[in-house]
């Protein structure tokens, strides 16, 4: 390891600065699109199965506790080895290997906190609106889901930055991503890469953050967002 | 292009020992963060409920820090802590311990119902002895839905560390990847899985021993 005499902003200074870092296809620029690929594809497929699967286990009580242990186990499986495994089996053709274990690591807290944002509702709301003659669909959609969106945006948030975090270690495997400028640091001991695609990534995940932030903002009710602030 | 087995039995008998020693350096670096995180995030969720302006800048805080990928956090860590030191390892996971069990301890101990407290007063309870024998064990399902998180990810989180030269089980899919061979990958990825279970269910008995009320009301 280069013990240099530079500190971490020094580092930070050598990576940002160079020219040669911000074109071509290892440039910031190409490495966060293919980062972005990765991890909006993986969430998106995650979104397409655990959202409907949640609802409908919320809303219909059925298969809980099913979903509740498989969200769990899934939880444990290590990325790296899923990761190297599926790329051993598949050949890293094209990005599906990649994608596997990203969507396995997204699902558990959609799947979960889906399925607790529909159970958490106040059955007496839910009564009431079956009371004002509203059918299953109609209060799931009028009802129950517009009071579970604060958990249910949350589940995605941790998701999101879940995925943008790890998807890292797919560079592990020779692909791109901002995980590329840590490994190929790493192997190389040039501290200033590594550093710096590290900066990137935390980066990346802080505006996942804040545009979640926003979206609870836009997209919560008053109605809802007043009654969590008093809890 | 792989003629070889899936799995190699013969390759998991030779090297038990050694595989031995990886799981043993896996479980107290996943362990170790998870304990030292609970210990930290008891006093200052108790903080947090007690000072409510303190809760959300703390929990802020937490969430910044758990936004930040595990990799990219060990590599910040190398100069101050060494390469492939089990400090490297287990720093970053002691903070995302905490950043789960914080809430959970905030939330767990604003669930307990007015009324409960209230009794508690009126029989004289002093605040510290209100909080031990009343406010905590009520607060356990909370907790302890969270610590469950928080080890299943530790134990499955670790094996990044590998990448930085110390990761327990993880280095078998370093191993195995570099030398192209299934066995090691599927060993790892089956041991985690089963330690991360073993450590679940720990923790769901734990739940049980702790709060017997909740079995008697039939509520399980």
């Amino acid at each position: 390891m280069v013990a240099g005499e530079g500190d971490g902003v020094n580092w930070l200074i050598d990576f940002f600065g160079d020219p040669d870092n911000w074109s071509g296809p290892d440039g910031i620029p190409a490495r966060l699109l293919e980062h972005l690929e990765f991890s909006g594809l993986s969430l998106l497929l995650a979104m397409l199965i655990a959202l409907p699967l949640g609802l409908w286990i919320g809303h219909t009580g059925r298969g809980a506790l099913f979903a509740i242990l498989s969200a769990n186990a899934a939880r444990a499986l290590p990325t790296l080895g899923l990761l190297v495994l599926i790329v051993l089996l598949m050949g890293v053709g094209t990005i599906v290997p990649v994608l596997i274990p990203l969507v396995a690591l997204a699902v558990p807290p959609i799947l979960v906190n889906t399925y607790e944002g529909l159970r958490g509702v106040d059955p007496d709301l839910r009564d009431a609106a079956y009371g004002m003659g509203l059918r299953g669909g109609q209060v799931l959609g009028k009802v129950l889901v517009p009071v579970a969106l604060p958990l249910i945006l949350l589940g995605l948030r941790i998701a999101a930055i879940q995925v943008v975090a790890t998807a890292t270690v797919a560079a592990y495997v020779g692909l791109g991503g901002l995980g590329r400028y840590i490994v190929d640091g790493l192997a190389t001991k040039d501290f200033p890469r590594t550093i710096g695609g590290a900066v990137l990534v935390a980066l990346l995940a802080l505006i996942v953050q804040l545009g979640f932030a926003l979206v609870q903002r836009v997209t919560v009710s008053p109605g809802v967002s007043q009654r969590q602030t008093v809890r | 292009m792989h003629e070889e087995p899936l799995i190699r039995w013969d390759w998991i008998g030779r090297n038990w020992a050694s595989i031995q020693v990886l799981l043993e350096d896996h479980v107290v670096m996943a362990l170790v963060p998870v304990v030292v995180g609970l210990l930290i995030a008891l006093p200052l969720g108790l903080a947090g409920v007690r000072w409510r302006w303190l809760y959300q800048p703390t929990v802020g805080v937490m969430n910044v820090i758990y936004s930040l990928p595990s990799l990219a956090v060990f590599i910040v860590l190398i100069p101050v802590t060494g390469l492939a030191t089990r400090t490297t390892v287990m720093v970053p996971l002691t903070f995302y311990s905490m950043a789960v069990l914080i809430p959970a301890v905030v939330d767990g101990l604003t669930s307990v119902p007015d009324h409960v407290r209230q009794s508690a007063v009126a029989m004289g309870f002093t605040p510290m002895r209100r909080l031990l024998r009343v406010e905590l064990p009520i607060a356990v399902p909370v907790v302890l839905a969270g610590l469950r998180v928080a080890a299943v990810s530790s134990i499955s989180l670790v094996s990044v560390g590998a990448l930085v030269g110390r990761g327990g089980l993880g280095y078998l899919f370093i191993d195995g990847w570099q030398r192209q061979f299934y066995t090691p990958i599927i060993v790892g990825i089956v041991l985690v899985v089963a330690l991360a279970a073993v450590a679940d269910l720990l923790l769901v008995l734990a739940q049980r021993l702790l709060t017997p009320w909740s079995r008697a009301r039939g509520t399980a």
